[in-house]
């Protein structure tokens, strides 16, 4: 397929037709690929901004007591790595970048359903980040309340948590609007021949994650903007002085936000299903599992929220049904790595970047996964619960999930959006090295959890210190390979040699296409005649 | 898209019966708790719900739903080329928003004047569950006065368009989109009146 033109010869793509000009071409642009890469630039940058300060708050945790920062300061700092790690990277990350690349190609569009719904929702996105920002430098100072807005504190603390609440309030309805978005393209604008069981299976995982993003995401809404009403008016509906019950506000904000966590590990797991195949040179093994299984992690993945609350004072019935709940959930998520492994079985398999950076998805992923079942049973969790080992965990499942299946989707798709390669020796170097670190970092987090360590805290006991430095070398280790990964596909990207249009040889409809893509995406509609990873009717094979 | 317009009337109202799903939701946690706190409260939320006055209550029950008479109708007005008889239609839809806003500016009026609002003095000295109810009340029929606002500039948005014939006989999804976002205000009306001004009855 691949015509090996280099760029200048065919053009610069949907890169040269602007409706506006210079800048106005971009931000007020309805082309879905621009509005991703608007989306890929501001992610990479709130991920550079909560990358550095989780470097500065392993640097205070490099001895007991007082290292570079206060403890007001760790506080506000360790609040503002998980908002910024969270609402402005994780979450919108890949749906809302790669999504917007890559999925209307995918199922033969020519954009998708509301371009202009898509233009607002990134509006939203930057609004909420202003918003978010601007909080640390008004009203009180900085938010010091943790990610997760807990009551009574966030309700009484002085800082400006007000102001976060409306920046999340934001940012969730960017979110909403972009899962509307995505659903309402994937039933209505698919190419003809693009029948549902031809769906790449990365745009299954957007479908399954758009779900989610719909109907969990006002929950959080309403939950952040009673904080808001009581902080600002005084309607205690979490206040035990006034009749309310600070549980409902674990309740309800978990009733999204356990949700969430696959809203941010569902399309990782599609870009892995995606690349696997493509590098093994086989079809994908259980496609159809693979699709049922995304649709069940979103379904009974909004059925355990209540899991992060065992020790907040639930009913033990409550807790044993929501223990077994969580359990169930491991059984999609098994069924998935099992099929990535039966599909590099006997596959001729080509280690590049995108299916390294793969791998260690599987990897550190099935470790987070299982470790989260140690805090999954009620029994086990009261001993680890607020301790660095489920800080291990999350990183394992968020950074190590969704994080490394980021970085594989840059590596996949960027030479395809921009039609320049990167260096592979560089970014293969770069991989190890950020796989290094991120072990040497995350291990120590959780053996030091299991010792007893609790997290959110400036200061330790000194037993700890040897793991925390461990662990801080680590955080050294892990930021030079990200500027290494980082520098090398800015430079491969704007000055590399030209990609040509199918560079990993993949059979789905975006691999089809001029690289980089021409502006409406296809000459005529294209007419889907075979499955996603059907190499051979592709002539890859 | 440039030279390519593309006209997807069924994706249009797919889009916007999702955006109401997540509005549901969106007050769907209120009522999740006041389930919760009716459930903890019986006692106090009667009593609470004893001092809101039915016949306000009532009054705008019935002003919404002729207001969403008057946009079905003006659907069907359009689609039928009345194009002055949907405009009229809807203009008593807007109007009778503007009814319920004033109705419920009076309501809460009355309420504040006797002390009853969130962190007032008076409010404190109730029992636990009535503080409850109170808060969740203004919270809840605040929530969808807001709506009420939206979608009565919604309505006159779509009013403009339907006058520069933007929207027409021929193209009426967007009046259609307005008219399903007016019924859904109607809609959680008909749940918020039973639950806080009939509780007793």
């Amino acid at each position: 397929m691949s015509r090996d033109l280099p760029p200048a010869a065919t053009g610069r793509g949907f890169f040269d037709e602007g409706r506006y000009p210079g800048i106005f071409g971009w931000i007020f642009s309805t082309d879905h690929k621009r509005i991703g890469l608007l989306y890929l630039w501001s992610i990479g940058t709130a991920f550079c901004v909560g990358a550095i300060l989780g470097l500065l708050l392993r640097l205070e945790l490099w001895a007991p007591g007082r290292t570079i920062m206060d403890a007001q300061t760790y506080n506000a700092a360790f609040t503002l790595h998980g908002v910024i790690m969270i609402f402005l990277f994780i979450i919108p990350g890949i749906p809302a970048a790669f999504g917007n690349l890559v999925m209307p190609i995918q199922i033969g569009a020519r954009d998708v359903a509301f371009p202009r719904l898509n233009l607002l929702s990134w509006w939203l996105y930057i609004s909420g980040a202003a918003l978010a920002v601007t909080a640390l430098f008004t009203g009180g100072g900085p938010p010091d309340t943790g990610w997760t807005f807990y009551v009574p504190f966030s309700t009484h603390t002085s800082t400006n948590v007000s102001l976060a609440t409306v920046a999340v309030f934001l940012l969730g309805f960017s979110s909403i609007l972009t899962g509307l978005n995505f659903i309402t393209t994937i039933h209505r604008l698919r190419a003809e021949g693009m029948t549902w069981m031809r769906i790449p299976l990365f745009t299954w995982s957007l479908y399954a994650t758009a779900w989610i993003q719909v109907l969990a995401t006002p929950v959080l809404g309403i939950t952040v903007a009673l904080v808001f009403a009581e902080r600002v008016i005084g309607t205690g509906l979490f206040d035990p002085a006034q009749g309310g019950d600070p549980i409902m506000f674990q309740h309800l904000f978990w009733i999204y936000s356990h949700p969430a966590v696959y809203i941010m590990v569902l399309p990782g797991m599609g870009v892995v299903s995606d690349i696997i195949p493509v590098f093994s040179r086989k079809p994908a093994f259980g496609y159809k599992a693979i699709v049922v299984s995304s649709l069940a992690i979103a379904f009974a993945g909004s059925l355990v929220w209540a899991h992060h609350m065992y020790t907040s004072g639930m009913s033990d019935t409550a807790v044993m049904v929501f223990s077994f709940l969580t359990f169930i959930v491991a059984i999609p998520s098994a069924i998935k790595v099992f099929n990535w492994l039966a599909t590099m079985y006997q596959g001729s398999i080509l280690l590049d970047p995108p299916l390294l950076f793969a791998l260690s998805f599987i990897l550190l992923f099935t470790i987070g996964g299982l470790t989260g079942l140690v805090l999954g049973s009620a029994a086990t969790d009261i001993h680890v619960h607020d301790t660095y080992f489920v800080v291990g965990h999350f990183h394992f499942v968020m950074f190590g999930g969704t994080g490394m299946a980021f970085f594989a989707a840059m590596h996949y798709w960027l030479p395809k959006i921009y039609g320049r390669m990167y260096d592979k020796i560089v970014a293969t170097v770069a991989w190890g090295v950020i796989f290094v670190g991120f072990c040497v970092l995350y291990l120590s987090m959780k053996v030091v959890g299991l010792m007893g360590m609790p997290r959110r805290y400036w200061d330790y006991v000194p037993e700890f210190t040897g793991l925390n430095q461990l662990a801080t070398i680590g955080s050294w280790i892990l930021a030079i390979g990200l500027v290494l990964m980082f520098v090398n596909l800015i430079r491969g990207l704007f000055w590399g040699p030209p990609a040509g249009d199918n560079p990993w040889g993949g059979a789905t409809l975006e691999w089809q296409i001029p690289s980089p893509p021409p502006a409406e995406n296809f000459d005529s509609d294209p007419v889907v005649t075979h499955g996603p990873y059907d190499f051979k009717k592709a002539g890859i094979l | 898209m440039s030279g390519h317009l593309h006209k997807d009337y069924t994706g249009a109202k797919f889009g916007m019966w999702l955006f109401l799903f997540t509005e549901v939701l969106l007050f769907g946690g209120l009522f999740i708790l006041y389930g919760v706190y009716l459930a903890r409260y019986p006692k106090e939320f009667v009593m609470a719900g004893s001092q809101l006055n039915v016949w306000f209550g009532g009054a705008n029950t019935l002003v919404l739903l002729t207001s969403s008479l008057f946009v079905a109708m003006s659907i069907t007005a359009l689609r039928r080329g009345a194009k002055r008889l949907c405009l009229g239609l809807l203009g008593g839809t807007v109007a009778c928003a503007a009814i319920f806003m004033i109705n419920k500016f009076f309501e809460w009026s009355a309420k504040i004047h006797h002390g009853i609002y969130p962190g007032s003095a008076h409010l404190k000295e109730m029992l636990p569950g009535e503080m409850v109810f109170f808060n969740i009340y203004y919270l809840t029929t605040g929530l969808h006065g807001i709506h009420v606002v939206i979608g009565a500039i919604v309505l006159s948005w779509t009013m403009v368009f339907i006058k520069t014939g933007r929207v027409n006989a021929g193209d009426w999804v967007i009046l259609e989109n307005a008219g399903l976002y007016w019924h859904l205000v109607d809609l959680i009306w008909i749940f918020i009146f039973p639950l806080y001004y009939l509780i007793l009855h």
